[in-house]
């Protein structure tokens, strides 16, 4: 057992919905107890669905605990493809089911009998993997159900397209700014002359999954979800894949280079040197706004940076490389890959936290006291609890994270958002000295921060009157510091001479 | 079923229980912060914090006193021993925030595993020296609200058995009146009791925030009724002493556990009466409470007409119009009834578990208030199915849909007026003065589609879903 107030990756359940109801006219039918479609509740509310969502619950109550699901499974899967007539019904296990071990396997064949969808066990199981994997699983499942399907039909279209093409692989439904990211490459694939093959899962028919091999090579742009789907198709198919994300300056211009490679490679005969060069210099704002004069006050600004694989991987590359910013830390909740994420950050960071404790990330946070945070919402409440700005860059996400407006992270658009999400958490350049020299211009009474401890100093009223003239954004770490300075040498109380003293010691 | 077959008695149905309602380990939510030196441990997987995380959340942040105690796959199999587990678990709560009480939440995984909660919380107890209380609200069993009605029934069991004795703790009790009462003569004290008319102790249950537990408490006094205790209190160590013979009244309808824990149990008279939800609720319970004490209820008249008075600008938005209540926290027949009052039709209430024992009289009234406004009465649903639910109500087209969230943007975006279900158990709804805030939620979504009838933006998706 494990004592948990927050998560950061979900159930592992919820990374099958979110694949399959990414697809068109896909339903998924989960084997649960009431109240665990919540799904269907947040992508009402974080997406702003028009539809319903493809999700429904065949009910695991006392009855079925006493005797087994029988026949309600078979006959929700049959009524479902009567009502909805979907393409696919994907029976989804949960926690729950993982313990029953029922034959859930069994119950798809037979309903596959009765229904004219297709009807597929999602394999995923609720105590092995986490929401990412799952996804990435599902849809590696459907991907591979359906090409065997088209294959045993003799179905597989044959050769390539004609000029060179893509598919993009990995952008879902509740995924971090996942739309926006998709508008964005089927841009940059339209400005390199890629044609678009297929995108999947989002908006994708399974119907047109026979036409995947069609593509002369997979992108996935999220380390999360595609990977294993990327591997298959390159197995199976002879498909090559790119998997560098292209977020950011250096890294958008890694991935095109690779495009190019793998398109040559198939005899296409690209360079696309110009287009980067141009886009680099003078179509994006982000090389520009690095080397502008704002951004020269940045330099050397500590950050913390915790996410997903893909995000806080780049954004550290980001903070780091582009912008000469000081990344003390990164981190990241995916622990299954971390070895990944260790070879990707560690030439651009001091420290690196591979961890799903928030209370470990926020101890961490408070003792680094970085000028601003790029992280999770959790992250984000930290940040707001001890005063230090946040960028939110990965899930978990609330309402806010999913803009109307339109906010790719990807592409070249993408390092224009991105620099101006950096911009804005830093406290801005001029704002910082002036208040510095005029003293500040909050009076808010000092609150104790950090994330647990309280102070045991006393301090006397002219160090006190002097602590509160110290500007409202560092008076928190001046005292901290104090503190931390009078307590190793013992004294009780802290004086305008032990402020001081402290001030020399450790630069506070 | 009702045997009773006169044209105007309710009908109830019974569908294939395939709807969305929150799981019922949401009640840590409210109770939590009801309860405020309790922690709540709710013992499950992922898919229960999961839940807890989202369903609450911006509340998560304000360092909540409730957690998962997350199952891995070792203690699925027992490879773990429970106790231990639970007991390492516990002593990191009581080093932490040191509660007066843990609450032990049961889960659908507890369920199937057998976890002896109930077995272990003893043992446990003793060795922490912290109360230890298990409820069982697992969506196996329960929805929604009705997980505040698994806690409450297992908190009965641990009110004070007897008031403590007048004679032994004599001078404690005076100082704390003393206390209590400071500055003011002992007459003016003897004269506040006075107010109260001599009649059994009177025990309300139900958890309410706390502006609404006093509203009601002044509403009784006002006709000489003495509350002597909530149950919940707002602090575990202030749970109301329950004696053999107390009398027992429920505040909201989805308690039917507790008021027969109470009856069997504890030996309490229940008070079957309407809920206090609209300002006819309100009277119907005050009336129901005072003609079991053999009180004439006063002013009640005159208090009711003037509440409905104020509503006037609210009633008017609804009055004639339609509601449908797809059903999901069991307040549903309190509000279609209030709503029915309020000029009103309802075709249908879809409710998640009727009780027609303890909603006995919440029932009759909602029969009566039908007749009296002349309008039919409602089919009630139990179990509804939601997919059938919305073919009915594509056929019906209501003015108003009360519905969970994840189907309100769907209906929204085919033109149907909706308001969010949840906001109902959150919201301040009971008594007189509370009758207001139930129109300004039910009446928003009219109040908002109005401003934007004339723009042509009904109907949001391009084709009608399939039907």
């Amino acid at each position: 057992m494990k004592l948990a107030y927050w998560m950061y990756a979900g159930p592992a359940h919820i990374g099958t919905l979110r694949v399959a109801s990414s697809f068109k006219n896909v339903h998924a039918i989960m084997h649960a107890p009431l109240g665990d479609d919540y799904f269907n509740v947040m992508r009402s509310m974080l997406e702003r669905e028009r539809d319903y969502t493809p999700v429904t619950a065949s009910i695991v109550d006392r009855h079925v605990l006493a005797r087994g699901s029988q026949e309600k499974v078979v006959d929700n899967i049959v009524r479902k493809d009567k009502e909805v007539t979907p393409d696919l019904i994907v029976l989804t296990p949960t926690c729950t089911s993982s313990i029953l071990q029922e034959d859930l396997a069994n119950f798809v064949e037979r309903a596959e009998l009765e229904a004219n969808s297709d009807v597929m066990l999602a394999d995923v199981n609720h105590y092995r993997v986490n929401e990412l994997q799952a996804a990435d699983r599902t849809l590696e499942q459907i991907v591979q159900f359906y090409l065997k399907k088209a294959n045993k039909k003799g179905e597989l279209p044959e050769g390539k397209t004609e000029t060179p093409s893509v598919n993009i692989i990995g952008i879902s439904t509740l995924g971090f700014h996942n739309q926006h990211d998709c508008t964005e490459l089927k841009r940059l694939m339209a400005d390199l002359g890629i044609e678009v093959n297929e995108v999947i899962p989002e908006g994708a028919s399974v119907h047109n999954l026979k036409n995947l091999p069609r593509a002369w090579f997979n992108l996935v742009p999220y380390r999360e979800i595609g990977m294993m789907a990327a591997r298959y198709l390159e197995a199976e198919f002879d498909m090559p894949y790119v998997d560098i994300t292209p977020m950011g300056v250096v890294e958008t211009a890694r991935c095109i280079r690779k495009m190019q490679q793998v398109l040559n490679q198939q005899g296409a005969d690209v360079n696309y040197e110009e287009f980067i060069n141009n886009q680099t210099l003078y179509v994006s704002q982000a090389a520009w706004f690095s080397r502008s004069i704002d951004c020269q006050n940045l330099t050397g600004k500590k950050a913390v940076v915790f996410g997903d694989n893909t995000h806080a991987a780049a954004m550290t590359k980001i903070l780091a490389r582009e912008m000469g910013i000081h990344v003390v830390l990164a981190g990241t909740y995916c622990k299954y890959d971390a070895d990944w994420f260790k070879e990707q950050v560690s030439e651009y960071c001091d420290e690196i936290l591979i961890s799903e404790d928030n209370g470990e990330i926020g101890d961490a946070i408070a003792r680094i006291e970085p000028s601003a945070i790029f992280g999770t919402q959790m992250e984000r409440h930290v940040g707001k609890r001890l005063d230090i700005p946040c960028g939110v860059i990965a899930a978990p996400i609330h309402i806010q994270d999913f803009p109307i407006g339109y906010k790719p992270f990807m592409g070249y658009e993408g390092t224009n958002q991105m620099a101006d999400l950096v911009y804005n958490s830093f406290t801005l350049g001029m704002e910082d000295h002036l208040l510095e020299i005029f003293g500040g211009h909050d009076t808010k009474e000092v609150i104790t921060k950090g994330i647990s401890a309280g102070s045991d100093l006393n301090w006397n009223k002219e160090a006190q009157a002097e602590l509160n003239k110290v500007p409202g954004f560092v008076r928190g770490k001046v005292k901290r510091n104090t503190e931390k300075f009078a307590r190793e040498r013992g004294f009780s109380e802290i004086s305008l001479e032990v402020m001081y003293a402290a001030k020399e010691s450790v630069g506070a | 079923m009702t045997t009773d077959q006169t044209p105007q008695s309710l009908e109830f149905e019974c569908e294939t229980g395939n709807y969305h309602t929150f799981c019922p380990i949401s009640c840590v939510a409210w109770l939590y912060q009801k309860i405020e030196d309790s922690f709540f441990l709710v013992i499950g997987t992922k898919t229960c914090g999961y839940f807890l995380q989202n369903a609450m959340g911006v509340m998560i942040f304000a360092e909540p006193r409730y957690a998962m105690a997350e199952l891995e796959e070792g203690d699925i199999s027992a490879q773990l021993n429970d106790y231990e587990e639970l007991k390492r678990l516990c002593l990191q709560i009581k080093r932490d925030r040191n509660p007066s009480v843990i609450v032990w939440i049961g889960t659908c995984t507890t369920e199937i595993i057998k976890m002896d909660l109930e077995g272990l919380a003893p043992k446990l107890e003793a060795e922490l020296g912290i109360p230890i209380v298990t409820a069982r609200a697992n969506g196996l069993d329960y929805a929604f609200t009705q997980g505040e009605d698994t806690v409450l029934a297992a908190m009965a069991h641990k009110c004070p058995k007897e008031a403590p004795k007048v004679e032994a703790e004599k001078e404690e009790r005076n100082a704390i009146s003393k206390l209590l009462n400071f500055g003011r003569q002992k007459e003016d004290v003897a004269a506040e009791e006075s107010e109260y008319v001599d009649h059994p102790p009177l025990v309300l249950f139900g958890s309410l925030p706390d502006p609404v537990v006093t509203n009601l408490t002044l509403e009784l006094k006002k006709q000489g009724i003495k509350v002597s205790g909530w149950l919940p209190a707002k602090r575990y160590t202030e749970l109301p002493v329950i004696e053999e013979g107390y009398y027992v009244a429920g505040v909201n309808p989805f308690l039917s556990r507790t008021a027969t824990t109470l009856m069997r149990r504890r030996k309490c008279k229940l008070i079957g009466a309407p809920f206090p939800i609209g300002p006819d609720g309100t009277r119907a319970w005050i009336e129901k409470i005072c003609s079991v004490f053999g009180i004439e209820p006063k002013g009640l008249d005159e208090r009711e007409a003037h509440i409905w008075e104020n509503l006037e600008e609210y009633v008017k938005l609804v009055r004639g119009k339609s509601v449908f209540f797809m059903g999901d926290n069991l307040l549903e027949i309190s509000l279609a009834r209030f709503l029915i009052r309020c000029g009103m039709t309802c075709p249908e209430i879809g409710i998640p578990y009727m009780d027609k024992r303890y909603q006995k009289a919440e029932l009759d009234l909602l029969e009566k208030t039908c007749q009296e406004m002349g309008v039919p009465t409602p089919k009630i649903i139990e179990k509804p199915d939601n997919y059938n639910q919305i073919q009915r109500i594509y056929e019906s087209k209501p003015d108003l849909v009360i519905t969970g969230m994840a189907h309100a943007n769907p209906l929204e975006a085919r033109g149907i007026n909706t308001k969010w279900s949840v906001e109902f158990t959150f919201a301040q709804i009971h008594g007189f003065t509370n009758a207001r805030d139930i129109l300004e939620l039910a009446t928003r979504p009219l109040r908002r589609n109005n401003s934007l009838k004339d723009l042509g933006w009904d109907k949001l998706v391009k084709e009608e879903a399939k039907v």
